[in-house]
């Protein structure tokens, strides 16, 4: 075919006045043929959301838009907005970041899917709809789909309604579906079932599909050709092996250096992209990647690159100067992203084999009330429901698990420093239940905590130096002791000591990440809670961050307990690992060792959903896919917890299945590490797909 | 070398952002003044402040003596807003009045956002039975009317200073602003900061005063401005009727009941303490409704 389905040329998005205009899209050009699956990646503000609305019409009115955008033949740009209608929802789809805010919530998931089919055929009868419905439910993956279709969206977990939102989507068997982050709010065992619902819904009506993330292992396992975006533009396009294999762009090379990866040994250390993308409203003369570009020289600073075909490879484009000199070999990869040496440790007086935190059966449960005048005790929630661990002095034990597994409940109940509802916490050897109010404040200095989001946890009415000179107040340090203070750990963390008086809105996010940790280690703690310190940010920024931490952690002898739903980051920095699932630890032991050969077939699956930025290794690889959602933590079980999801359990033979529904599996110790699983010591299974 | 791994060394890399306006009060000040309304509200409320307490200075006239010359005069030659029936002077009754009443409002106001400000604060952070009895006590003070129950001790504070009225119309004007720092109080609390400050072991009392109030202070500034101008006018309603201010004290409200029987017959001796009165409340008012645009983009003109 001659015409590609969607082809976009020279794409300029500017919002706002003339006083401040922000260039959101400024030149983009790509094209989407019949059934091609495109993966568009971009760090945030790159513009790469901002292009694909715009396909779609959805700009608010206050954007300038220019350029051509051809779908099918027909210029989208020139129609008005009633045309436009006709096109969406029945030739493209657009499947939205967050589905809850997507869904309407007074009307029934069947009754939203009933009105995508109507709008498009009015011929249709109601029966028909509502049957085609069901049946669209039932394609995606939703179990009891005569059921669920009259169910409302709060009644769907966010997988669940990712999944609607899909069956919405491929209604009318669109040509074209626009999937902008379509997993980026779920958990990684969630995100793996909607790839694949994804897919299947690319197989069943044959549309093409542009994926829209910030993850490069997303796109790895799916696309068949990848774009990425920076500052507004696409600096380099391939079909997806070869923008993996040998990308052309420095900007490529170092996103894909910077990810940590699941496949790769653990003791490699991260390269990080140093600096932030520029700002939209002013952009530098040249290549706007010059500023954080270890190749760029001065003819880089002259004017911005075209986006150029690589010589000797087919459909390969990348907007640097150097892109010729990359790919023949001149300019090697690994030269222009040097990994950085590894910082000597503090030799660790391993001898002492004392935990400096150990939790000892801690439970945690809430009472669900109903009734105003009388409240009445309707459940309990177990969020914790009986951890044990413990974190040795120098050493990172990284607790993962999918959200709603109880984690940062386990951590609350540990920084409270106060007795346990159930079991017993001690730190440094002293059970948190016998302290004095003042031995709790003295112990807060030994143990501190760093949070999700660094915005948040500043308070934004704070210079820095008040920011990180709070704990210090705590036991009333003096005034220019704490400006010392300060100063040195702003050093310690990288960052100019004359940032102190500065606040917090003049920061990137990775530069108030940082912040963050420099508050928790200004009292000098020996253990750091680190609460998903990097979810929050870019790729490029996060491994800079990873790094810092690892250094700290070698230099300061400090342990971690560090909590993530990113594996990949966990891989990469935790000694020990515990994985969590409804309250409970199911395996605990060296990372090494589990991540080599999990056990738990929950353990299993979560690896295995975790995408991998290689696409040959995605291809190949084998998937333990879990069914799905987190059990409600009301709902009383019996058994095994983990039996309703376990892809183990439908293999068993029946005597031994009913072994599961029966007794809960106690943690055994079995191949060096703990496990809650009554068949962990037989060779596994082959559960996967 | 420096002491750490330097490819983990972030760089500063704009050089502008370090003149951005590094606080945010700053940055609603200037917002506020942007709107011609905040010149105009606070550009009056400093001339009539000025007035108020310059203006006897330099009047001819002072407010108790009578001028035998002229009893019941009608505005002009010495008496600018003219006598009463026995010849006092009404521009220096107005002044002294309006002196009284400017410092019950700007008293009083701020006074009621003082306390809502902390007992909202304190219900919202605390929770539990701290925030169940200030409720109930806010809600209580909410249906109860609050002039009828002033017009009931008034008998008590007759025997008292103004001071005493001042603390009363504080005592019934503070329950709204209390609920609405509450609620944001009880959404702060769950923010990272104030969790990071719990976990670091700053006592509560400190925590409020360092990170709940200063974030609700835009809050507390708007409604400490627009307070000014409810208590003028609350203490200017009590004292027409007779419940406020007592004799020899004088505020507006009370030039405004003993001239309202000669509203018609001569108008001046009621119409220019009114005008005083409206004027300043209205001053008041502008300013405190320009403070409330800046900090809240989602009120008022500049919602579009």
């Amino acid at each position: 075919m001659t015409e590609p389905l969607l082809r976009v040329d020279d794409l300029h998005v500017t919002f706002g006045g003339q006083s401040q205009q922000v260039h959101a899209v400024r030149g983009v050009s790509y094209e989407v043929n019949r059934g091609e699956f495109l993966g568009i990646v971009g760090e945030s503000g790159s513009g790469k959301s901002v292009s694909s609305t715009a396909v779609m019409g959805l700009l608010p009115s206050s954007a300038k838009v220019t350029g051509s955008i051809r779908y099918d033949g027909r210029e989208l740009l020139d129609l008005d907005d009633k045309q436009l209608s006709r096109i969406r929802g029945s030739e493209i789809a657009m499947i939205f970041q967050d589905p809850l805010s997507a869904l309407t919530p007074v009307y029934t998931i069947g009754q939203q899917i009933i009105e995508g089919l109507k709008l498009h055929d009015r011929s249709i009868s109601n029966q028909a709809a509502r049957a085609r419905a069901v049946e669209l439910l039932g394609v995606v993956g939703i179990p009891n789909p005569q059921r669920r279709v009259d169910s409302f969206p709060h009644e769907f977990s966010g997988g669940m309604r990712q999944r609607a939102m899909i069956a919405i989507a491929i209604a009318n068997d669109p040509k074209l579906i626009i999937a902008d982050e379509p997993t980026t709010a779920l958990d990684v065992t969630i995100q793996a079932q909607i790839l694949e619902v994804l897919q299947k819904a690319k197989e069943i009506t044959g549309a093409a599909v542009v994926l829209i993330t910030h993850d490069l292992g997303v796109v790895a396992g799916n696309a068949d050709r990848v774009a990425v975006m920076y500052a507004g533009r696409i600096v380099e396009q391939a079909p997806v092996d070869q923008l993996f294999a040998a990308p052309a762009m420095p900007y490529t090379i170092g996103l894909l250096r910077s990810m940590p990866n699941m496949a790769a040994p653990r003791e490699e250390r991260l390269v990080p992209l140093e600096g932030r993308p520029p700002l939209l409203t002013q952009l530098p003369k040249g290549c706007p990647f010059a500023d954080r570009c270890p190749a760029a020289f001065a003819a880089c600073r002259g004017e911005e690159p075209a986006l150029l075909p690589v010589a000797g490879d087919d459909g390969h484009v990348a907007a640097c100067i150097r892109a010729e000199e990359i790919a023949a070999g001149r300019l090697r990869r690994p030269d222009i992203f040097p990994r950085p040496e590894e910082v000597e440790a503090v030799p660790v007086a391993r001898v002492d084999s004392a935990p400096v935190v150990e939790l000892r059966d801690v439970k945690r449960t809430f009472p669900v009330m109903k009734g105003t005048v009388f409240r009445r005790r309707i459940g309990t929630v177990k969020a914790v429901d009986g951890v044990s661990f413990s974190i040795g002095r120098g050493t990172t034990l990284g607790l993962v698990g999918e959200s709603g597994s109880g984690k940062t409940t386990t951590i609350l109940e540990l920084m409270e420093l106060a007795k346990a509802q159930h079991g017993s916490i001690s730190i440094n050897g002293v059970d948190t239940a016998t302290l004095s109010q003042a031995d709790r404040r003295k112990l807060r200095s030994e143990i501190q905590i760093v949070f999700q989001d660094p915005m948040a946890s500043l308070d934004p009415r704070m210079s820095i130096q008040d920011i990180i000179a709070e704990p210090l107040t705590v036991t009333g340090a003096p005034k220019d002791e704490q400006v010392r203070k300060v100063a040195r750990m702003l050093e310690l963390v990288g960052l100019e000591p004359s940032f102190a008086n500065r606040y917090p809105h003049q920061f990137s996010g990775g530069q108030r990440q940082r912040i963050g940790i420099a508050r928790a280690l200004i009292v000098e703690p020996k253990i750091l809670v680190l609460d998903e310190p990097v979810s929050a940010l870019d790729v490029s920024v996060q491994a800079g961050v990873l790094n810092l931490l690892e250094d700290l952690k070698a230099r300061l002898g400090l342990s971690y307990l560090f909590v993530a739903h990113d594996l990949a980051v966990v891989r990469h920095i935790a000694d020990d690992v515990a994985v969590m699932y409804l309250g409970r630890i199911v395996e605990y032991g060296p990372a090494d060792l589990i991540f080599s050969d999990p056990r738990h077939p929950y353990t299993q699956a979560l690896f295995s959903a975790v995408p991998v930025p290689d696409p040959q290794v995605e291809r190949t690889r084998s998937r333990v896919l879990l069914q799905g959602d987190l059990p409600s933590p009301l709902d009383e079980i019996t058994g095994c917890p983990f039996r309703s999801r376990c892809p183990l359990y439908k293999l068993l033979p029946e005597d031994r299945q009913r072994r599961c529904a029966e007794e809960d599996p106690a943690a055994r110790t079995v191949h060096d590490r703990e496990v809650r699983c009554h068949w962990a010591e037989e060779e596994r299974f082959d559960v996967a797909v | 070398m420096s002491s750490i791994d330097p490819t983990t060394t972030t760089i500063e890399t704009e050089a502008d952002s370090a003149s951005a306006p590094p606080d945010v009060r700053h940055g609603v000040l200037r917002r506020t003044f942007r709107a011609k309304r905040a010149w105009i509200g606070a550009i009056a409320l400093a001339l009539i402040t000025l007035w108020a307490f310059v203006g006897p200075l330099l009047a001819p006239y002072n407010a108790t003596d009578s001028d035998v010359l002229a009893f019941g005069a009608a505005p002009g030659g010495g008496h600018w807003f003219g006598t009463n029936d026995i010849g006092q002077d009404v521009y220096a009754q107005t002044l002294v009045g309006l002196q009284k009443s400017i410092i019950i409002g700007l008293i009083a106001g701020p006074l009621a956002t003082l306390i809502a400000g902390f007992v909202g604060a304190i219900a919202g952070y605390f929770g539990g039975v701290a925030d169940r009895v200030i409720v109930w006590v806010i809600d209580l003070l909410l249906v109860i009317p609050s002039f009828f129950i002033l017009v009931l001790v008034s008998p008590i504070f007759k025997q008292l200073s103004w001071v005493a009225l001042v603390v009363l119309i504080s005592v019934f004007s503070w329950m709204i602003m209390a609920r609405v720092v509450r609620g944001q109080t009880m959404s702060l609390r769950e923010r990272d900061f104030v969790k990071a400050a719990r976990y670091m072991g700053v006592k509560p009392l400190t925590i409020i005063r360092r990170h709940i109030i200063p974030n609700v202070a835009s809050l507390l500034i708007i409604d400490a401005t627009l307070g000014v101008g409810a208590a003028i006018i609350f203490e200017s309603t009590l004292s027409y009727f007779g419940f406020g201010i007592q004799v020899p004290d004088v505020s507006l409200g009370s030039l405004l009941a003993s001239y309202s029987n000669a509203a018609v017959t001569r108008p001046w001796l009621f119409a220019l303490p009114a005008a005083t009165l409206i004027a300043t409340v209205l001053a008041t008012s502008l300013l405190g409704d320009a403070f409330r645009d800046a900090i809240d983009p989602t009120s008022g003109a500049n919602r579009d």
